[in-house]
């Protein structure tokens, strides 16, 4: 009571202001309930949960590709004989066959020691591989964006360099992409999950909103509004709680995001920052992502607004 | 301009608690519906508003049976007819104004074009200084009065009013009834709801719609 006599009082003053106009489109159905601000933090959590997993899906989604579009451009030729002369003939032989190939920027053949030297992680330093038949490799880096004939290049090694063997990791490409595809799908419908919560939750929140507005909504017909009068009223005040929902969910999850890549770029000057940044990337969404995150509290809002309005027109059609 | 024949009501599978009532609501007519507590005249009052629907005749209004209209006409008849409850239904978390103003409002009409209007109606029932309180901080005549501004603002052919002076005091009712009466002057049709019989002297030439065992008398 308290609370309405304060607010008449500032409503007296208003108007001693001359400022009788303010409340003039004062929303009809009341706005600031408890079910309300449940229902912005429900719609809080679901924006933020649907925007977490969208970003997670484009940083997924983007890694793999630098990953995939890295791996492309190079492929490597392995030469394997155990006489080290033939091995270091058909290495040069290759060498050579490569560097005829179009679309072929650069060709590195790693020698004997540079190749024992790749050894090391696995085997250890100062380990003598004289008489192991180490393969012998080749590193082709192609041109961005240029066709290489690589079955033709194959089919040459074949003929004249039998020992050789061509690696385009294709096979490693096809599982990259193929997991990253998964992941972006299982995101997919994760938001799609996410949405479909959403939705029920309005609806129930909208049956209970129309339930504690009986009185209301009966006034209202009874001076003569119509339904699609009182359906735009409360399809108002939801698309209002759904965008404040929204927006706060959206932002945490961009907080989150930009978080992320400012960690991330303290962990890369750790040592291993750079195995972490080309396995994950470097947690940067990008404008794509943000504005994903943004496109997803706005359909969020947009939802809510379409869902009220909806059980509105249901509940108002069964009051018949 | 509302017409009942032989109509009747019940709840469910419950007695009658109308029966048989034939009667008519002229143009510019002014007249009384009295009864003792619990005899149906606010039921009566529902059934005029197209709130209820009879279980058996038929109910005319503005010309048009109530059994053959679709929603949007029951809206566009709700439009032409103003109503006072007993109860007053004003909503709580709007303002003297805004309560009065709703009837205007929910025809999409634009604030300005009706703000001189409700400030004047506000004025005339001695609410002019009260438009921006609240109605929990309202006294109950006060309430009263904001109820029928409502009522009135959207200038209805036909005023329902359901104990409109059941929480005012003698003086005040005097007063309300006076309002009633200049509504009825400018030629609005009235139907007054009540068990004042010191109300319904003053008023001496007006009908009498008298329920009692769910039948309706009608006195001219």
């Amino acid at each position: 009571m308290t609370f309405l006599i304060a607010r008449s009082r500032s409503r007296a003053r208003q108007e001693e202001s001359g400022d009788t106009a303010m409340r003039a489109r004062a929303p009809l159905v009341p706005t600031d309930t408890i079910a309300s601000r449940a229902l912005v933090t429900v719609i809080s959590i679901m924006t933020f949960l649907a925007a977490l997993t969208a970003g997670c899906a484009v940083l997924i989604s983007d890694a793999s590709r630098d990953w995939s579009e890295q791996v492309s451009r190079e492929v490597t030729i392995q030469v394997r004989s155990s006489n080290p002369k033939v091995a270091d003939a058909d290495a040069t032989k290759a060498a050579e066959l490569a560097r005829a190939v179009a679309g072929v920027a650069e060709v590195r053949l790693f020698s004997k020691s540079e190749s024992e030297k790749l050894l090391e992680p696995w085997l250890g330093a100062g380990v003598d591989l004289s008489e192991l038949a180490v393969p012998r490799l080749i590193v082709l880096k192609l041109e961005p964006g240029a066709t290489v004939d690589l079955s033709a290049l194959r089919k040459q090694l074949g003929q004249s360099v039998p020992n050789a063997s061509l690696d385009d990791h294709r096979m490693w490409i096809d599982r990259l992409s193929a997991m990253a595809q998964t992941l972006v799908w299982i995101a997919i419908f994760v938001v799609g999950l996410v949405f479909t919560a959403m939705a029920l939750a309005v609806a129930f929140a909208t049956r209970g909103a129309m339930a504690g507005s009986r009185h209301i909504v009966e006034v209202l017909h009874f001076v003569g509004a119509e339904d699609r009068f009182i359906a735009r009223e409360f399809q108002r005040l939801f698309l209002r709680l759904g965008l404040k929902g929204g927006a706060i969910g959206g932002l945490c999850a961009l907080a989150l995001f930009l978080a992320s890549r400012v960690l991330s770029n303290v962990w890369a000057l750790s040592p291993g920052g750079d195995q972490i940044e080309a396995l994950f990337g470097s947690f940067s969404l990008g404008p794509k992502g943000y504005a994903l995150i943004g496109l997803i509290a706005f359909a969020i809002a947009i939802l809510t607004g379409y869902m009220s309005r909806v059980v509105v027109f249901r509940h108002l059609g069964a009051l018949e | 301009m509302v017409r009942f024949e032989n109509v009747g009501l019940r709840y469910g599978m419950g007695p009658e608690i109308l029966r048989d009532l034939s009667f008519a609501i002229e143009p510019q007519s002014f007249q009384f519906l009295t009864g003792p507590s619990g005899a149906g005249k606010t039921t009566l009052l529902r059934l005029i508003l197209l709130a209820l629907k009879p279980t058996r005749g038929f109910i005319s209004v503005f010309g048009r049976l109530s059994n053959e209209l679709e929603k949007e006409e029951i809206t566009a008849i709700r439009r032409r007819i103003g109503v006072v409850f007993q109860d007053f239904r004003l909503l709580d978390h709007l303002t003297t104004y805004e309560n009065v103003a709703l009837p205007l409002r929910v025809q999409g009409r634009d604030e300005s074009t009706y703000r001189a209007e409700v400030v004047e109606l506000l004025q005339w029932v001695g609410l002019g200084d009260r438009m921006h309180i609240l109605p929990p901080v309202l006294s109950g005549g006060e309430k009263q009065r904001a109820a029928i501004a409502r009522a009135l603002i959207a200038r209805p052919e036909l005023l329902l009013a359901d104990e409109p002076t059941g929480n005012v005091d003698p003086s005040l009712a005097r007063r309300l009834l006076r309002l009633f009466t200049e509504l009825h002057k400018s030629g609005t049709a009235v139907l007054i709801a009540t068990h004042d019989l010191a109300l319904m002297d003053q008023f001496g030439g007006a009908r009498r719609f008298v329920l009692g065992d769910s039948r309706l008398h009608v006195y001219d």
